[in-house]
């Protein structure tokens, strides 16, 4: 039997775990992109592999628990037996058979599911810069100039670059969904590439748990149309607010529960310079505190203003 | 219960006695050993965080600006120095020759606190003069991590001497001091071992 | 004066706890009350605070073990009834910063103040009996060791009335538990309690090491030793490698919080995955060092209540050292998001699935141990099959998410916090329980009741199954771990089912208590005679139960595996001797607890920055040590004349007891 048959043969077997959970709107096994598509049959191959073993070892504890109790005289009691080569070969060798054809599947899929590999696809990938603070989400599109807090979207099709980093303690960006989740850390810049394969609002969240605020940390993925993402962007263009200095050091001052908010104007760099926060000089650099205490940070900050 | 009984009966002192095997020594310095060992584990931490931070100086001086080889090249004489003593007190321990334990413990002593008082003024100078403490940079950190504890551990060191001077003077060379400067003689070159890396590690690197 | 200390400190505004320690004080204060009427207080101080005796130390840590037990199930019941009504948002009963508190002591307590207590009690109890020692290397150590982890019971029950407890997570993750963004107290709580605690953990791991490879009673090789003590020897091994870089870890966190360093800091440099790190190469090899002794627990009940010997027992000892090796190369999976590359995270998954392997062996080892047995279902053995199902289930998940790219939806989940309850009530906390059942007569003289056992286990088993397979299922909903509240109520039916499981469980842990209770009234009827009530197999079933201060009288001779066994089989058992040499014992001491009573004054005052009373707690704690080495009386002999009597007051009747009885089944017939 070759591995291919194998694998469907798995696939098979665990067909009906999967139409148990299915039942019961399990995002993880309901997934809308490719990552997560393949996330799920990874866990349903590795499940069904690993049931070769766990239902006879079940079975056997009680069928054995049952069949040597010791009312049933009639069963063979052997008082002196402690060994057999025989088997010892045996239950060394099939767990080892069945850890190296999944060592061999985690090989594989590991390298393909890396979440810092770009995904391939005919579409011109859009990239969206997440940054986790206390407690929500901003969303920054370096191309189109603006952000928005608690809520994104993209283009369902096209392959989404996340650029992630946080600027307050770590966090892991989560659209369960879609697929594979990656920290959020300060003064780090961590990638995950997504795509979501049709149009829908999607939940995404905090995984990782980052103080009083984190439960509300949750934000909506909305995978729309091209039109529906221009749309979006235009909504956002067209916001009264615009993400300067000191707009961003207002943000990431503590908050829970902030509603969706739109920003335009962001200027080219910020990302970086909420990473660069962290890595640099003796000096705090914080974006738009004290603007004596700024000097490291790219001058262009401070100097957009709102237009209101 | 009927072991009460028992523990409030028994008459009998044991120490000194020669009955059973019980404590033969080698079952301390086994126990010693191992707890040698966790402790090695505790400086294997401090280094792996060290070669982590060590260049995370945020713009901060490194150690190449701040670390003086001659001065620490004096320190590490030291500390060597008072493990060959320490080498000459077990030496005459086995001899049995009680008084010169107890001067070359205190030699050792001397050169111990030569150690620690050169480290401490090094650390002083670091701070106040060089403006280089441990709060200035993840780097300094850890520089202050490793080689305070190494510090510290070589002061606990002393007041360990001191007490074993005193042992010695007081209960002469028995099986118990014996044992216990067998364990202190194991700590102390084994605080050698770990400055010698430090040193190397540390030091040398960060200059060179 | 008081550094950061003042009445504000304690939480009058919170109803909860107030009325918890309104609760705790009139318990303690009848406690008190009746220990002062009774006059028990010099019983208690001479023959169990002060004890060096590892059975009484053993017996120490499994009561503590059962105290924090409920401690840390009455915060788990508070989560799930939080959960189960925090539904579409609501806010339920617990504001955030509380249920942080009761998340990060649950996770705290049940690994360092349950499951350890009850792993090195256990090993207490029974290795020096089962190598046929008179007691462990370092008798006073041992006090020592068990009052620092009590140290630390005492800083995180305090934690609760005074001042705070870290809302961090139970492995306090920076940054968020730098100053910067956990100002108040609890963390420092944190940080001594485990490092208190952790002290006390390290000494007892060089004290068994030392125990198992120089104390074993002539004759016995390690080849020969029963598999317990062969999983507590690993086990102390990975506690000496292990809990140093717990030590370092805290220490730095500590540095960062206390000295304004920066190892983990956002900012200057700091590192925080560094701490993730160290903190995981401790914490890896501490669940193992949690399941191994159990698994010799395992071992042990179902070769002695299958009536057979265990099946492939070296395959069962290079599978527990295989597991003891490989526990130090899996931490990074317990982080695989963290963006390492794909290279590093397959590593790591594939040497975790490895780790399967052994264990496998394992498991198919008591399967045909069991096999052609003749299995007695006493509560140990209900235990060690429950135990064999669950930890199936536990460890399938668990290879499960060693697979990154699984790992990359599930981590964090409520399905993580499945799988690892499932390996550690199924595998620790089973195990616990079935020792405790198993070993009691040793330690008591008398056995445990089975009915009120039974219906513990069966609301345990139904309540866990109950509790925590929802949670599988609401980790692949997307649900994710530390939720106050959340916004999808279709989660909530899960969780209202979870809460009920947690709910039997409760039942589940009165019922042991009123087992406890039980037996204890009815113990003439329930009394061991024989010392070996289950038909043992092992060394600490020859001698009586409970068994003499001294263990043995005369040190057993080994040449085999089992040899209690072969000397019931050759009628060589129970042998009374002519005569009997005096015993060596160490003395009673009350150092280790008044040196650990000044380590908690040093804690508590780290925590407050008190810093007169910190250098008073460091000062008076190595003073105390001093005055020790000083102390030149700290042993004994127990005359020849005094073991004779003993011996004889419990051989002559049990010779009459067995005469004409099948000696491998005495002591089930006996019983």
């Amino acid at each position: 039997m070759n591995k291919r048959s194998l694998v469907s043969a798995l696939r098979w077997s665990c067909a009906g775990f999967a139409v148990f959970l299915g039942g019961c709107n399990l995002d993880v096994l309901s997934p809308k992109g490719d990552i997560g598509i393949q996330e799920k049959s990874l866990i349903l191959i590795a499940t069904g592999l690993m049931l070769v073993v766990v239902i006879p070892v079940i079975a056997m504890t009680l069928i054995f628990a049952w069949r040597y109790r010791a009312s049933n005289t009639k069963a063979t009691y052997a008082p002196k037996w402690s060994h057999s080569t025989g088997i010892e070969v045996v239950v060394w060798t099939i767990p080892c058979i069945i850890i190296a054809i999944l060592a061999t599947l985690t090989w594989r899929t590991t390298h393909s599911l890396d979440p810092y590999k770009p995904l391939e696809s005919q579409a011109k990938p859009i990239t969206i810069q997440a940054v986790s603070m206390d407690w929500k989400w901003v969303f920054i599109y370096p191309d189109y100039g603006v952000a928005s807090v608690n809520e994104l979207a993209f283009p369902a099709n096209v392959p989404v670059n996340f650029e992630i980093t946080s600027d307050s303690v770590m966090n892991a960006f989560f659209i369960p969904q879609l697929g594979s989740q990656i920290y959020a850390m300060a003064g780090m810049e961590t990638k995950l590439h997504l795509i979501a394969n049709e149009p829908g609002n999607y939940a995404g969240l905090s995984s990782n748990y980052s103080g009083e605020g984190f439960s509300d940390m949750h934000f909506t993925a909305i995978a729309t149309s091209e039109q529906g993402f221009e749309n979006w962007i235009n909504k956002a263009k067209a916001s009264q607010l615009s993400l300067d200095g000191q707009t961003y050091h207002a943000l990431t001052q503590p908050s829970e529960k902030v509603p969706v908010t739109y920003y335009t104007n962001v200027k080219p760099g910020l990302f970086n310079s909420i990473i660069a926060q962290y890595m640099g000089d003796m000096k705090m650099d914080k974006i738009g505190s004290e603007p004596a205490q700024a000097s490291a940070i790219p001058s262009h900050i401070d100097q957009v203003k709102a237009p209101e | 219960m009927s072991s009460a009984a028992i523990t409030a009966n028994h008459g009998v002192a044991a120490h000194g006695a020669d009955h059973e095997h019980h404590d033969d020594g080698s079952k301390t310095l086994l126990g010693f050993w191992i707890y040698l060992m966790s402790d090695c584990l505790i400086f294997s931490g401090l280094f792996a965080t060290f070669a982590v931070l060590g260049h995370a100086t945020a713009g901060g001086p490194s150690g190449k600006e701040l670390f003086d080889l001659k001065y620490v090249f004096g320190e590490t004489m030291l500390l060597l120095i008072s493990s060959f003593t320490f080498g000459l007190a077990m030496l005459n321990m086995h001899a049995g020759h009680r008084n010169k334990v107890i001067a070359w413990l205190f030699v050792t002593l001397l050169f111990g606190a030569g150690f620690v008082g050169m480290e401490v003024y090094e650390f002083h100078h670091l701070i106040t003069v060089e403006h280089a403490g441990p709060d200035h940079s993840a780097f300094l950190s850890a520089y202050f991590g490793l080689v305070g504890t190494h510090g510290l551990h070589v002061t606990c060191g002393l007041i360990w001497l001191v007490l074993m001077m005193h042992m010695v003077g007081k209960f002469g060379l028995n099986d118990a001091v014996q044992r216990r400067l067998s364990c202190l003689s194991l700590f102390w070159h084994f605080l050698d071992l770990v400055w010698i890396c430090v040193f190397s590690f540390v030091y040398l690197m960060g200059v060179l | 004066m008081f550094g950061k200390l003042s009445l504000s400190a304690i939480p009058f505004h919170e109803p909860i706890i107030m009325g918890t320690l309104l609760m705790v004080s009139l318990g303690m204060a009848a406690l008190l009350g009746w220990l002062t009427l009774t006059r028990k207080w010099g019983y208690l101080w001479s023959e169990w605070f002060t004890s060096v005796d590892h059975k009484r130390i053993g017996i120490m840590y499994v009561i503590l073990a059962i105290v924090m037990l409920i401690r840390g199930f009455a915060d788990a019941i508070m989560m799930r009834a939080q959960q189960a009504i925090a539904s579409a948002d609501a806010a339920g009963y617990l504001p955030p910063h509380h249920y942080d508190q009761i998340f990060t002591a649950h996770g705290v307590i049940m690994i360092f103040f349950v499951a350890m207590p009850f792993v090195v009690g256990l090993m207490n109890l029974v290795v020096p009996l089962q190598i046929g020692a008179r007691d462990v290397a370092y008798p006073f150590l041992n006090s020592f060791s068990f009052w620092m982890t009590a140290s630390g019971v005492v800083l995180v029950m305090l934690s609760m009335f005074v001042g705070d407890f870290a809302a961090t997570g139970w492995l306090a993750y920076p940054p968020l538990s730098e100053l910067k963004f956990s100002p108040t107290v609890g963390v420092d709580y944190y940080i001594w309690a485990l490092q208190l605690s952790g002290l006390g953990t390290t000494l007892s791991g060089i004290n068994f090491v030392v125990t198992i490879l120089r104390m074993r009673t002539p004759g016995m090789k390690l080849m020969q030793m029963p598999v317990f003590t062969w999983t507590a020897l690993v086990t102390n091994i990975l506690i000496v490698a292990a809990f140093p870089v717990l030590t370092v870890a805290l220490a730095l966190l500590a540095a960062d919080r206390y000295l304004d360093m920066h190892f983990f800091t956002n900012e200057l440099g700091g590192n925080a995955m560094l701490y993730v790190n160290l903190i995981w190469i401790w914490g890896h090899p501490e669940v193992y060092i949690l399941i191994l002794p159990c698994f010799g627990v395992f071992s042990e009940v179902v070769a002695t209540f299958s009536g057979k010997p265990l099946f492939g027992y070296k395959s069962m000892v290079y599978a527990t050292m295989c597991i003891g090796v490989l526990s130090f190369l899996v931490w990074l999976h317990h982080f695989f998001t963290m963006g390492s590359g794909a290279d590093v995270n397959a590593f790591f998954g594939i040497t975790t699935m490895i780790i399967s392997v052994p264990t496998g062996v394992k498991l198919f080892n008591w399967l045909f141990t069991m096999y052609r047995g003749r299995i007695r279902f006493t509560l140990p053995m209900m235990w060690t099959v429950a135990f064999m199902v669950t930890f199936t289930i536990g460890g399938m998940t668990g290879v499960l998410m060693a697979v990154p790219g699984a790992d990359f939806v599930l981590h964090n989940s409520l399905f993580l916090i499945a799988h690892f309850h499932n390996v550690i009530i199924g595998g620790v906390l089973f195990g616990c329980f079935a020792a405790i059942n198993y070993w009691f007569p040793k330690a008591f003289g008398f056995k445990l009741e089975e009915r009120w056992g039974k219906a513990s286990f069966w609301c345990w088993v139904v309540g866990f199954y109950m509790a925590f397979m929802p949670l599988y299922v609401l980790g692949l909903m997307g649900m994710t771990r530390r939720m106050n509240h959340y916004a999808n109520p279709a989660w909530q039916p899960y969780l209202i089912v979870a809460a009920a499981g947690a709910g039997f469980i409760a039942l589940g842990i009165g019922f042991m208590l009123l087992q406890f209770a039980v037996s204890i009234r009815n113990r003439a009827a329930n009394r061991d005679l024989t010392g070996d009530p289950w038909g043992g197999r092992t060394l600490e079933w020859s001698t009586s139960s409970p068994a003499p201060f001294y263990n043995f009288a005369v040190l057993p001779e080994v040449e085999e595996l089992d040899q209690f066994w072969a000397d019931k089989e050759h009628k060589r058992a129970y042998k009374q001797h002519q005569r009997y040499a005096d015993i060596h014992m160490p003395r009673n001491t009350g150092v280790g607890l008044i040196m650990a009573a000044f380590g908690t004054v040093l804690g508590f005052a780290l925590v407050w920055h008190i810093w007169w009373l910190a250098i008073g707690g460091l000062v008076g704690m190595i003073g105390t040590y001093i005055s020790r080495v000083y102390d030149t009386d700290v042993d004994y002999y127990v005359p020849g004349a005094e073991v004779e009597k003993i011996e004889r007051a419990r051989l002559v009747p049990l010779h009459k007891l067995i005469e004409n009885v099948d000696p491998a089944s005495a002591g089930q017939k006996v019983a």
